[in-house]
């Protein structure tokens, strides 16, 4: 039989509909500008946890707006903001779907701290007004030495992420920010000058769900292409694919990347929390084939 | 599937991407010998063996006290015995000529399931109390296979009993 309805009711998509607009009058409010950067590119991320999907030319459906954004924040755009879908192969599954929808956005002149602030105003805005607390990863996960040796050994680094996953299903109900990632989970945040075995990154966590990846954006460019190396080298010892570096963004950063924070927030895990549903495919329009 | 040796069904299974790290699916799983529910964690690319399990139907002949006995029901009259861990859980409900789910691992039986609900004849209960049908107190009684369960006052030696093989409660008079 064919299954034409939507996997999500109309009253749900209703309600999903007020939720973007709501997030987009808080950024017109805050004078932060929509972009629409293009959903294929011939670049796309080299971070071992995240796989793409390929297009038969040869390019890839976007698993992130960020390196375009950075490239306009780079050319001298003011704060921006992206809401649409983004890809990523392999996802399936309750609180996960190939194609979902992300608001990006870049603050000019913020650090994490302030973003962390930015990210309360929005999330209050949508669900309601409610306290967040805060705790490092290193406390979080509460294994000084799993970490450390999660630091050069990617089975170790496995475990971490399962140990991470336990931590966060024992946080229970509420909103928290988990703060001062590993150095080794830094992706494009920067390091901490103080400690540079910590990076500036920032997870939102609401009722166990995993919501937002924030960072005080990187903007060394040949940090970055340290960053890249070793992505590859780790992409190798895992038997994926090498993804060339992307040589337009490294070129914007050698221009220069002004001082940024910046986050990526998961829109449809947003809607979920905020209508209380326990599957991703209930607040789609129509459930994503797996891929 | 097959687990450490033991043969498991799954009952959930959780993709999990924590923190932009590896995926893995995290899998509760009940071992079908033990009944136990396992959690395990597995990368994604992990592969586990398929357990040769299936169930079937099929008809309880007798039980000669070591061994309870089962004819298969597609007309091959084929007979199997299982061992008194295989029917721990349906022994209180099994009537000769009932037909009930087998589990066979490797053609061995490892479980053995009675139907959500069955018809049993009481053998012993104290004498009904008349007029006493709306109070809704019970009693115990013994049933055909030896089981004792709670039943209505008003029920007498000789009735037949619907009971729901889930909760080992009465339903009502056959």
């Amino acid at each position: 039989m064919v299954v034409w309805q939507p996997s999500g009711s109309i009253a749900t998509l209703k309600q999903r509909a007020e939720i973007l607009a709501v997030i987009r009058a808080y950024f017109s409010e805050q004078n932060v500008i929509e972009v629409q950067t293009p959903v294929r590119s011939f670049a796309t991320a080299g971070d071992p946890a995240i796989e793409s999907l390929g297009v038969d030319d040869g390019s890839f459906l976007q698993t992130s707006a960020e390196y375009q954004m950075k490239r306009l924040l780079a050319a001298g755009s003011p704060s921006i903001y992206q809401l649409g879908p983004v890809f990523r192969a392999g996802e399936s599954g309750r609180r996960h779907a190939v194609e979902f929808t992300m608001v990006e956005w870049y603050r000019l002149g913020f650090d994490d701290a302030a973003l962390m602030q930015d990210v309360c105003r929005l999330v209050n805005r949508v669900l309601g007004e409610a306290s967040f607390q805060s705790v490092t990863y290193r406390d979080l996960v509460d294994d000084a030495d799993l970490i450390a040796r999660a630091h050069t050994d990617d089975a170790v680094r496995d475990q971490l992420d399962v140990a991470f996953d336990d931590a966060l299903r024992l946080l229970g109900p509420g909103r928290w920010f988990v703060t001062d990632f590993p150095a080794r989970q830094a992706a494009l945040a920067r390091l901490r000058d103080d400690d540079p075995t910590v990076a500036a990154r920032f997870e939102l966590v609401i009722d166990g769900l995993e919501l937002a990846n924030g960072y005080f954006e990187l903007s060394d460019a040949d940090e970055l292409t340290n960053r890249w190396l070793s992505d590859n080298a780790e992409r190798k010892r895992r038997g994926m694919a090498v993804v060339p570096a992307d040589d337009a963004l490294l070129a914007a950063m050698r221009h220069g990347l002004p001082d940024c924070a910046g986050v990526a927030l998961g829109v449809d895990r947003l809607v979920m929390i905020a209508l209380g549903v326990d599957s991703i495919d209930e607040v789609l329009a129509f459930k994503h084939p797996p891929g | 599937m097959l687990l450490e040796g033991d043969p498991c069904s799954i009952l959930e299974n959780e993709f999990v991407k924590p923190g932009k790290g590896q995926a893995f699916n995290r899998v509760r799983l009940r071992n079908l010998k033990t009944g136990r529910v396992w959690e395990r964690t597995f990368k994604s690319g992990d592969t586990l063996e398929g357990a040769d399990v299936q169930e079937l139907s099929m008809e309880f002949l007798y039980s000669d006290g070591e061994f309870w006995h089962f004819m298969k029901t597609d007309g091959s009259f084929e007979q199997i015995a299982a061992p008194e861990t295989a029917v721990a859980g349906a022994v209180n409900w099994m009537k000769e000529q009932d037909v009930f789910q087998v589990t066979l691992w490797n053609e061995v039986p490892l479980s053995v399931s009675a139907p959500n609900f069955v018809e049993l004849e009481v053998t012993q209960t104290d004498p009904g109390l008349k007029g006493d049908t709306a109070q809704g107190g019970t009693k115990p009684a013994t049933l055909s296979t030896g089981a004792i369960i709670r039943v209505p006052l008003f029920i007498n030696i000789g009735d037949v009993l619907k009971i729901d093989t889930r909760s080992g409660e009465y339903v009502s008079r056959a």
